[in-house]
């Protein structure tokens, strides 16, 4: 009975996902469609059409860097709610880099540009984490008004200073053809990015695993004391932590402007920092997990426009089943094992259980 | 620049802008210090705000009148902050997970709803809104009666709420009771306060409130609803509260300064057409983050923020 119910519970995000499409079900009804019908369309055409994959992979790029923004952090306790704004900074010094560093061979200006973007990203995430560290700021407060800030500086950018003269709509101008990121699926958009994404997140979960610095932060995310009197600084691995994580964030920003868009858009990200908070609940801060959690994510962002055109529902429905998706994974955190009611009745339950087996010495007067 | 000063018109049209861009914060904060001094981190009241905004927006356009639309904002805030308080304080989730999902459950639940029920027109909407209702007598004092005694029937609503919820959390066996469970829990527990009962009724008030900021972004400012029209303004409310030291009228003074700051970028846009606007806009939210590294002395939050109360825990 314990051991099933623990299996099911392994699965809590994939039963997180199921409710919220349920949940979403009504809403589709509510907009007057049929829910199975919308859904058929969407994940037919997310993950079964060659073009539909290459849209999802798309997406995927900028998703599984944000979630991986918000899951080293987490590690250590920290939330980072600010990678909207350094996806945005990120872009920006890439898209500086790109434009405006002197002539070089491709590969090594898309080097540059990226690198350039990590700093973007890591130095707006580095404010909050030393205002947290050394000053004992909220970051979750700092970071999420810094994403209005960063927004607003991009902005600032493509409609003064960078703008292309004869734009219509505020974009700089377009960064050199050399740094055109490589097509992984040829007659799509899908572009190296999200080959990257995976890599980062395949080594990011080998330094949590066996490296020292993934065990530093679990150790300060769990208990900070103990990790001071362990000869940990805090401080240091949480300034750290933000600094991984706005390179992440950073590179989300810009490989969608070197892999998709070319140039530096204003308003150019329809909120994939906050879609890594997503991701990151649904995977449970696990950087594999985080890569599925973004396909799924990626599946549903291209497959609502499918949606949309097929059966007419509006694409925003996707965004409510997101946000339903993290309510019921938060609400699968209260049914944590050995912490709530319910694990306590369990394990009277089982107390008892065995209390009843012959031969424990349950049967007998002590 | 410095002439909006000297000049008495356009000082009492700064100041009279300047509140009403206090007011949809001040509600918030508000609500972000009830539930707070109860011990329940809000995160959330971006989230309660603009469902507080679309539930105004749906009221005032099915019923034609301003005042269901407060009535159904204010539920919706209600509802939004039952999620805080069913998963934050019942199944001790944590506070800030929870606040961070109904921020997103609330962005997307809205924008998805709003095209439900408004269609493609959300955007050209023109709501019956509150009008100004001018006090008559102190209306006439120059520069402060307009900017104060000019208002709408939300403004005055504030104005009562503020010295009311600072009346009943300093004054009042209530607000001991609320400050108790936010500090210690247990110990106002062995005193026989509902710990629980009390975070609850908390928490649903400072979500009413919330909400009420919400609607007067839609009822007194914009008469339309728009996708993720709080853009930002419950995180300023949180900085608010901090700001403000957890003290209902300490918020109003922060809220009051992020107002007087949001006004003045106003006016900088306008007198400076040749500087992009992003620069002013942005202003409001570096004053938050500036005003939250320079408070004077640290600021101490109530003990038991964010901690859920158990009564067999250790």
């Amino acid at each position: 009975m314990l051991g099933a119910i623990r299996f099911l519970y392994m699965f809590k995000s994939v039963w997180a996902v199921v409710a919220a499409l349920i949940v979403g079900s009504f809403l589709i009804k509510l907009a007057g469609s049929d829910p199975i019908e919308a859904y058929v369309a969407l994940f037919k055409g997310a993950f079964t059409e060659y073009y539909g994959v290459g849209s999802t992979l798309v997406k995927m790029s900028p998703l599984v860097l944000a979630g991986l923004a918000v899951t080293v952090p987490l590690r250590a306790g920290q939330f980072n709610i600010g990678v909207e704004g350094q996806i945005y900074m990120g872009a920006l010094f890439a898209t500086l880099a790109a434009l405006y560093l002197p002539a070089m061979p491709g590969w090594l200006h898309i080097l540059a540009a990226s690198l350039s973007g990590m700093i973007g990203g890591a130095f707006w995430a580095l404010i909050p984490a030393i205002l947290k560290a050394y000053y004992r700021v909220n970051e979750i407060i700092v970071t999420l008004l810094m994403n209005y800030v960063a927004i607003n500086i991009v902005s600032y950018a493509v409609s003064g200073p960078m703008m292309a003269p004869d734009a219509p709509y505020p974009y700089s101008h377009e960064i050199p053809e050399a740094l055109f990121l490589p097509h992984v699926l040829p007659r799509t958009d899908a572009h190296l990015g999200v080959v990257i994404g995976i890599v980062l997140a395949i080594v990011i979960f080998a330094v949590f695993r066996y490296g020292t610095f993934g065990f530093t932060l679990s150790t300060v995310g769990k208990n900070a004391r103990a990790a001071e009197y362990a000869g940990v600084s805090v401080r240091r691995t949480i300034v750290l932590a933000f600094v991984v994580a706005g390179a992440m964030g950073g590179l989300a920003g810009t490989y969608e402007v070197l892999g998709l868009k070319y140039r530096l858009f204003h308003h150019f990200s329809p909120g994939y920092g906050y879609d890594g908070i997503v991701i990151t609940f649904l995977a449970g801060a696990n950087p594999l997990f985080v890569v599925i959690a973004a396909t799924f994510l990626a599946g549903l962002r291209s497959g609502a426009g499918i949606m949309q055109r097929a059966v007419g529902v509006d694409a925003t429905v996707i965004e409510a089943i997101q946000g339903l998706v993290v309510i019921f994974v938060a609400m699968g955190l209260a049914f944590r094992f050995d912490r709530t009611y319910w694990a306590k009745f369990l394990h009277t339950r089982r107390a008892a259980d065995r209390g009843l087996a012959p031969g424990s010495g349950g049967d007998k007067p002590p | 620049m410095i002439e909006i000063f000297l000049d008495p018109q356009l000082l009492t049209d700064f100041l009279r802008t300047s509140l009403r861009l206090a007011v949809p914060i001040t509600f918030a904060a508000v609500g972000g210090v009830l539930s707070e001094r109860s011990g329940v981190y809000n995160i959330g009241l971006e989230g309660m705000m603009l469902a507080g905004a679309f539930g105004a927006a749906v009221g005032a356009f099915f019923f034609g009148t301003p005042f269901a639309g407060v009535v159904t904002g204010a539920m919706c805030g209600m509802l939004a902050a039952l999620i805080l308080a069913v998963l934050g304080v019942s199944l001790g989730v944590n506070q800030i997970v929870t606040g961070i999902a109904i921020n997103l459950l609330v962005l997307g639940l809205t924008s998805f709803l709003s095209r439900v029920v408004f269609g493609a027109q959300a955007n050209t909407l023109d709501l019956e809104g509150f009008r100004p209702l001018a006090i008559p007598v102190l209306v006439s004092i120059p520069v402060i009666g307009p900017v104060f005694f000019g208002q709408d029937a939300l403004v005055y609503a504030m104005y009562g709420l503020v010295p009311m919820m600072y009346y009943i959390m300093f004054k009042t066996p209530w607000g001991l009771n609320i400050r108790a469970v936010g500090e210690n829990p247990r110990a106002a527990d062995t005193a026989g306060v509902p710990v629980n009962l009390v975070r609850y009724a908390c928490v649903l008030g400072s979500g009413v409130f919330a909400g009420l900021g919400g609607c007067f972004l839609v009822l007194s400012q914009v008469f339309l609803f728009s996708e993720n029209m709080s853009a930002g303004k419950g995180f300023i409310a949180l900085a608010a509260v901090i700001l403000g030291r957890w003290n209902p009228i300490g918020a109003l003074l922060a809220c009051l300064l992020f107002g007087f700051f949001d006004s003045l970028q106003l006016r900088l846009q306008f007198l400076n057409p040749d500087v992009p606007h992003e620069i002013f806009v942005a202003l409001p939210y570096m004053v938050s983050i500036l005003a939250l590294v320079g408070l004077v002395g640290r600021p101490t939050p109530p003990a038991a923020a964010g901690i859920p109360y158990r009564r067999e825990a250790k």
